[in-house]
């Protein structure tokens, strides 16, 4: 898939750089994050915000997750504040998917304000990827080459938050519809794919259990109340199946 | 919001709700990633809670759905999802199928519903 680790085609900064955005093309996740995105854009549209908002949410916060999870509280009545727990408690996860994504794209020379931008590309798509594809960059190369790939993907996803925005406004209702169905669906199942260990998948299933019982309770942080309770649960299964 | 930006008060509220709280997490990983365990327990709890509320936000995109999504029928909307979900699993996980087959049942559903 890419050049030899010894190729001249890995000389300088351009090269490798473009390697990694051409690399965007070779992974059926690219799909997978334009399907997702296209709902983001839908879905800011339905919500009331502007493309403007949804672009720079896409480009500046650049994780899924957080941005359906802004996007529906703020668009449901939700406070700021309500808001930003729910948002920093689903980006905690990224915090371990940049520990362990940068040791894979220093060498020991590389200075940390050179590791700035790409740790603002980790997101779940760039940490699987970026495990898959560095094995077969040069050392030297993988800081440019990681910047290729994290340009390359948040540009399509640009392009699919915009074409999902301006297609929710125009299209046909059910179509609009299927648009925002692609956010649930993706979602569902890349975090069902992602989750390997009977903890992950005990916290999904409990989480989509456990919210419609919360929302009856109406509190307005139905949303952090059933994710905690649901993800501290299956922690406590996962704890005791360890000590019997 | 008809215009390209819209209010400058809600690209604040993007700063605050979105931005922040989110990149903090990046920025610490970039200056104290060295010395965490990878496979720590609390590390186990943290994705467990993540993962539960994203659930969370799938199910209320569902239960309580936004926009033109509202005017899909209850049933379909979940029997979308689930036969979305039984070809997810038959093709040994392939996400793509999974929503393919999702969105098909949607829109065969609410053709036939109307």
């Amino acid at each position: 898939m890419f050049p030899a680790l010894d190729s001249p085609k890995w000389q300088g900064v351009a090269s490798p750089y473009f390697i990694g955005v051409k690399a965007v093309g070779s992974t059926i996740l690219t799909l997978v994050l334009f399907a997702t995105y296209l709902g983001i854009g839908a879905l800011a549209h339905d919500s009331g915000f502007s493309l403007g908002w949804a672009l720079s949410s896409t480009l500046f916060v650049w994780a899924g997750p957080a941005q359906i999870i802004l996007i529906s509280t703020l668009g449901t009545g939700g406070t700021v504040v309500q808001a930003a727990i729910a948002v920093t408690l689903s980006a905690i996860r990224l915090f371990p998917m940049v520990v362990s994504v940068l040791p894979m794209v220093r060498t020991r020379e590389t200075p940390m304000r050179k590791l700035a931008l790409p740790a603002h590309f980790v997101a779940v798509t760039m940490w699987i990827e970026c495990s898959r594809m560095l094995p077969q960059v040069p050392r030297e190369r993988r800081v440019a080459f990681t910047n290729g790939l994290g340009t390359g993907l948040v540009s399509v996803c640009l392009i699919a938050t915009t074409l999902g925005y301006v297609l929710a406004a125009n299209l046909p209702e059910l179509l609009a519809a299927a648009i925002l169905l692609l956010t649930p669906l993706a979602f569902l199942f890349s975090t069902a794919r992602n989750s390997r260990q009977l903890v992950d998948r005990l916290a999904l299933v409990l989480g989509l259990a456990l919210f419609p019982l919360m929302a009856m309770l109406h509190t307005g942080v139905d949303i952090l109340l059933s994710g905690v309770a649901a993800g501290t649960l299956a922690y406590g299964v996962h704890w005791w199946r360890r000590r019997a | 919001m008809s215009s390209f930006i819209g209010d400058w008060h809600a690209l604040l509220i993007l700063l605050l709700a979105g931005i922040l709280p989110n990149e903090i997490w990046r920025v610490l990983g970039l200056v104290f990633g060295g010395g965490i365990d990878e496979g720590s327990e609390l590390l186990v709890w943290v994705r467990a809670t993540a993962t539960a509320i994203l659930a969370g936000v799938i199910a209320q995109i569902l239960v309580f759905p936004p926009g033109v999504l509202a005017s899909i029928p209850d049933l379909v909307r979940y029997g979308a999802v689930a036969a979305g979900f039984a070809a997810f699993v038959a093709t040994r996980q392939s996400i793509l199928a999974g929503v393919l087959c999702g969105e098909a049942v949607m829109l065969a559903g609410k053709w036939w519903l109307g």
